[in-house]
């Protein structure tokens, strides 16, 4: 079992599982960040009932740092070996672009530029919530959400980060969206969709994100 | 046509190699780029110099032996074609034509463009054949039918040359086309079906021993692929390692 | 004549082979382990061998020049591959296909071996089946198949345009199970230079690793020559670059008497030469001359304007184009046998009505295709009072189709679009009849010494019919010498190894070694393409498509100076002892200039035209078959076997009387 577990394919299938795992999670982190722009007594309470909700405090969350982490490591995994077999010469003169899209070909490059801004995302909000919940104990109030969330839309600059990042990550999904499907075998009459699909899902979703941002950034300016 | 070429010479597997700069006049358009090759060849003999090693044979596209990169591209920069096919209208007068071996590290260069390609050799060893014997007392060979999709597709997955071309073109130096389009040749027959578990198995195994890198699926050795073999055979590949994996 | 017995059993024809089958001498499985077998060539034949010898339990070591033995040129083949299966229900028989074979090949092949390879030849169909080679199905799901090089039923098997290509993976993956298992050692890039006979029998060959330019010996029971044809001697051939004759000219030298040299095919439907820096020939399947109409313009003004590109072939009036093998032959007009047909292109170019540029190619033209194909269609689909147009497109559907690849080919080589201008097509050497003269068991003049597929004489005769080749390697290879070669080694299961450490094998290694030390030492001025070229010139002009005595006799004493200049003259640049393609060039060239001239002296012998062999000497003088061959069975009914005695042109004739019992011999007419 553990050799199977090694070969290639699974590492492939592995990346493609993690993957549409993470494909999915941001569908609902999306979705519970619009509500932000609609209602601040909606986006604190699904706040409040997330962060004290065990299920997802040590249930999902676990999982889904386990999935960030692993889609991350198991891409670096594969990046190194990739470059292993390649071999020491390289071409004097290549023409990727004559043959494959620029993202499929960058994907360590934009999953490196996501890390980051996980890295800075989990700066802004995580550690102060972990802070405030369990290390610190601050005294609990179901209301402070959405003034927290407003306050990181101040700094242009960090708006300008956040907006890079998710032009990273449509990037991202361009290709991978449907590369997940093909790594786990699924290629067939019902490509074309996966294909537009996936197409769809990585502009509309980056763009949503970048949306809110800016919403929250415009709001505050006067 | 008058064209500059720069061309990878390697003395031999342990010599560091070096892109070296040469000239060719009055090419004709109606060449090969094999002949051309060939012109800058007998060039180099008669100027006493030795000649550029290329693989290269039966010179019509079928035996996958000819492997050059050339301007940045498996087989050049037509599509749906070998080096061999390829013709010198497809270069202007005055170009400068990088010339180059393919590159992997499971493909050493053997001297200058010709590079050794054992590794697709052991991979077809571990499991590219149906455990027939040859004795001619099979089953008469309509005794089971087959449905013409599924013979058609077969055939198109059968089509692959071996040349390489697709690891050459990988960004990861992968072989997943070439193993992919064995093992969907005999998935989609009731031939191979009866050890198609061990045979995806085995093969991919063989190939992750080779050192050969991971698909990432940037579709370019589809593009590349003078035979037109399909991506769909890498999921098929995929598919069919799964099955093969969760049956044990 | 006791050393040319052909050893074809007793018995009524159509019991031959199983009665032999009964009575040879087997070898046990436990003492087929202590057998080595050496198989050089990895094709169809060799391919198919070695699996085969490898899964019977004898120890078989296998060599080809090229990086695989997926490679080898058997891999070029388009069109099919013929077996009387009979699945069309339309007669096919395995007598049929014997007497087609047979006749096709103008009765210059042995019949016992026609038969017996028309015998196996469905079994080489289960075979490929069960190997999961990918055959084309009808809807049904059952094998589909085609008529072939105009024979009377549809017997030819096929896999898109690339049966050759399915068929050698087919054998390629059998034999790399047996790899797997450890009894076929594969020796990739290896090149045999030259064969060892320990008391008279062959133990042996001397090899050069083109990797690193080590000469090595390597030792065996028996040696099996499965190498190809030697259709380079022309130097523009359809012949991939690498195949060459060495393996069968070294054995020739060694004792193996060498058969019908001129016997050679020339394939009519090639894409034509384009200029003097051309490296070889594209075959185009001749299934094309189903649908495309041969022609050259009528008039010699109209075909000088095309020459010098003033005039489209378009342009060219109906009533202005010649389509002389409808002329010639009207009962089967484009269809006619290869050699006549590519004779008759001749014919035309050299009276000056040739198309291209270089004056030698003649238009193959779908145009009348396209309609007729399209008003069918328009029927189908209802179409009513379709335009002319209309009805190309749907006519030129249908082409594509049918030989879509074939187009494209075209297209790509030429750049010309064959849709809209018609194609341009000119003979070419194609495949060698002749070869390497074997007895019924497939063994040569050299006992222990084997050769087979196209690399031996038996089975084509003077001509050999489309779809054959492949049959017959891979008949050999499965199906007879697993069989025949058991009977020679049941007398070998004491031997024991054999040794490379004899003085047999240091005096074979010490020639191969001085003549690589010569091509690197000496100090010549011309490249080895050189004087290939000059030879290819020579046999083109003079032993081509037509031959006559003041030719050939030039030809043999023009092929001899070129030989002699080069072992003076000729350059290999590099070291021995690394790759060297130049130095292996040279060995192949070297060769190839000795059999050239035994193949002029072998066409100046048989003064008479039978399949590919024409002498301008023999033809009909009158009547309705004025100017076609005339074959001469009184004087020239025998296989010419010639035993090698230092020069070619002293070459020794031995004939091996052809026995005809089962077929009556009659002048082919294709009017």
């Amino acid at each position: 079992m553990s050799g199977i577990l090694s070969s290639s394919i699974a590492k492939k299938v592995a990346m493609a599982l993690s993957a549409l795992f993470l494909i999915i999670f941001l569908l609902i982190h999306l979705s519970v960040n619009l509500v932000s722009i609609f209602s601040e007594d909606a986006f604190n309470t699904a706040s409040h009932f997330m962060g004290i909700n065990p299920l997802i405090q040590f249930g999902m969350q676990p999982i889904l740092i386990f999935g960030v982490v692993f889609h991350f490591v198991m891409g670096f995994v594969l990046e190194l070996k990739n470059k292993k077999a390649v071999g020491v010469s390289s071409y004097a003169k290549n023409n990727g672009a004559a043959n494959s899209s620029w993202m499929s070909r960058n994907m360590a490059i934009s999953g490196f530029a996501i890390l980051a801004f996980i890295v800075l995302h989990f700066i802004d909000f995580w550690i102060p919530e972990i802070n405030h919940k369990y290390i610190a104990v601050l005294p609990e109030d179901p209301t402070r959400y959405f003034h927290e969330l407003q306050h990181k839309f101040v700094n242009p600059l960090r708006v300008g980060a956040y907006v890079i990042a998710f032009v990273l990550l449509a990037l991202h999904l361009l290709h991978g969206f449907q590369s997940a499907f093909q790594s786990m075998g699924m290629n067939n009459k019902y490509t074309k969709y996966v294909k537009r699909c996936g197409k769809a899902y990585a502009i509309v979703i980056p763009l949503g994100f970048i949306f809110i941002a800016l919403f929250h950034y415009i709001t505050q300016l006067s | 046509m008058n064209l500059t070429l720069k061309i990878w010479r390697q003395k031999g597997p342990q010599d560091k190699g070096a892109m070296v700069e040469y000239k060719v006049n009055d090419i004709s358009e109606h060449m090969s780029f094999l002949e051309m090759m060939d012109v800058l060849n007998e060039q180099l003999v008669n100027s006493g110099d030795e000649p550029v090693a290329f693989d290269h044979d039966c010179r019509e596209g079928i035996c996958g032996m000819c492997s050059l990169y050339i301007n940045g591209e498996a087989h050049g920069p037509d599509r749906g074609i070998t080096t061999c096919q390829l013709h010198m209208r497809m270069f202007n007068d005055g170009d400068t034509i990088y010339i180059e071996p393919w590159r992997a590290a499971a493909f050493p260069v053997i001297k200058d463009l010709v590079v050794d390609r054992m590794a697709f050799e052991r991979i077809q060893q571990a499991g590219g054949f149906v455990s027939v014997n040859t004795s001619g007392n099979t089953q008469d060979a309509n005794a089971l039918p087959i449905s013409k999709h599924a013979a058609d597709e077969a055939m198109d997955a059968a089509a692959c040359i071996g040349c390489g071309a697709c690891v050459a073109s990988c960004k990861n130096s992968s072989a997943m086309l070439f193993v992919g389009a064995k093992v969907s040749q005999y998935a989609l027959l009731p031939q191979g079906k009866v050890e198609a578990a061990d045979r995806v198995m085995n093969m991919v195994h063989q190939m992750d021993l080779e050192g050969f890198g991971n698909c990432t699926n940037t579709g370019a050795c589809e593009i590349e692929c003078p035979k037109g073999i399909k991506l769909t055979n890498i999921a098929r590949m995929n598919r069919e390692f799964l099955k093969a994996s969760i049956k044990g | 004549m006791a050393i040319l017995d052909s050893k074809v059993p007793d018995g009524p024809i159509k019991d031959k082979w199983t009665n032999y089958k009964n009575k040879i001498d087997l070898v046990n499985p436990a003492n087929k382990r202590n057998i080595d077998i050496i198989v050089v060539g990895t094709g169809l034949a060799g391919g198919s061998a070695a699996a085969t010898l490898a899964e019977q339990g004898y120890n078989v070591k296998a060599y080809c020049y090229q990086d695989s033995p997926r490679r080898a040129h058997s891999i070029a083949a388009q069109g099919g591959i013929n077996a009387s299966k009979n699945y069309m229900g339309d007669g096919d028989s395995d007598y049929r296909l014997f007497y087609d074979t047979v006749k096709g090949g103008d009765y210059r092949s042995r019949e016992a071996n026609v038969y017996r390879l028309a015998e196996v030849s469905g079994n080489i169909i289960d075979q490929c089946v069960a190997q999961g080679v990918p055959f084309a199905r009808d809807y049904g799901g059952l094998l589909d198949n085609r008529s072939f090089g105009g024979v009377l039923v549809s017997r030819t098997f096929y896999a898109k345009g690339q049966t050759g290509q399915q068929l050698l993976l087919g054998a390629y993956s059998a034999m790399n199970r047996q790899i797997a298992r450890g009894k076929i050692e594969m020796f990739n890039r290896h090149e045999m230079l030259d064969v060892v006979k320990v008391d008279g029998k062959a133990r042996g060959i001397i090899t050069r690793n083109l990797i690193t330019g080590e000469i090595e010996r390597h030792s065996a029971h028996a040696v099996v020559i499965a190498t190809g044809g030697y259709g380079n001697v022309y130097f523009l051939s359809t012949n991939a670059m690498g195949s060459n004759a060495t393996a069968a000219w070294k054995i020739h030298k060694k004792g193996a008497y060498f058969a019908n040299p001129c016997f050679t095919q020339i394939h009519p439907t090639c894409i034509p030469r384009s200029g003097d820096y051309q490296s070889k020939l594209t075959l185009m399947s001749e299934s094309l001359r189903n649908d495309g109409r041969i022609w050259v313009p009528a008039k010699i003004e109209d075909a000088k304007a095309i020459q010098e590109g003033k005039l489209r072939p378009t342009a060219i009036a109906e009533e202005d184009r010649d389509y002389y093998l409808e002329r010639r032959y009207p009962a089967f007009g484009n269809l006619v046998p290869r050699d006549v047909a590519s004779r008759a292109a001749k014919e035309r170019c050299d009276a000056g009505y040739g198309v291209n540029a270089t004056g030698e190619a003649v238009y193959l033209d779908f145009a009348d295709a396209f309609v007729r194909y399209g008003k069918e269609q328009a029927k189908i689909h209802g179409i009513h009072n379709p335009s002319k147009e209309e009805i190309v497109k749907l006519g030129q559907g249908i082409i594509e189709e049918k030989y879509g690849n074939l187009f494209q080919m075209y297209e790509k080589i030429i750049a010309e679009n064959p849709y809209e201008t018609p194609m341009m097509i000119y003979p070419a050497t194609h495949y060698t009849m002749g070869g390497v003269w074997v007895d019924y068991n497939l063994m040569t003049t050299v006992p222990g010494l084997y050769c087979l597929g196209e690399a031996n004489f038996s089975d084509h005769g003077a001509n050999r019919l489309g779809a054959s080749a492949l049959m017959q390697g891979l008949a050999d290879g499965y199906f007879v010498l697993p069989y025949t070669i058991g009977d020679y080694l049941s007398d070998d299961i004491r031997t024991g190894k054999i040794s490379t450490d004899s003085k047999e094998f240091d005096e074979v290694e010490k020639e191969v070694n001085d003549r690589i030390d010569f091509f690197m030492n000496n100090k010549g001025t011309k490249s080895v393409d050189h004087f290939h070229k000059r030879l290819g010139k020579v046999m083109w002009d003079k032993v081509g498509m037509a031959r006559n005595e003041p030719h050939l006799k030039e030809a043999m004493a023009e092929i001899k100076a070129i030989r002699e200049e080069f072992w003076k003259d000729v350059k290999v640049p590099g070291d021995a002892n690394e790759m060297n393609l130049e130095l292996e060039k040279a060995g192949r060239v070297a060769d190839f200039l000795e059999l050239g001239e035994l193949f002029a002296k072998d066409a100046l012998d048989r003064n008479e035209s039978c399949g590919g062999h024409y002498r301008e000497e023999s033809v009909v003088k009158e009547g309705e078959q004025k100017g076609e061959a005339l074959r001469n069975d009184t004087d020239f009914g025998y296989v010419s076997a010639w035993e090698y005695k230092g020069e070619p042109a002293d070459a020794v004739l031995h004939k091996e009387e052809l026995e005809f019992k089962d077929i009556e011999l009659k002048q082919r007419s294709y009017k």
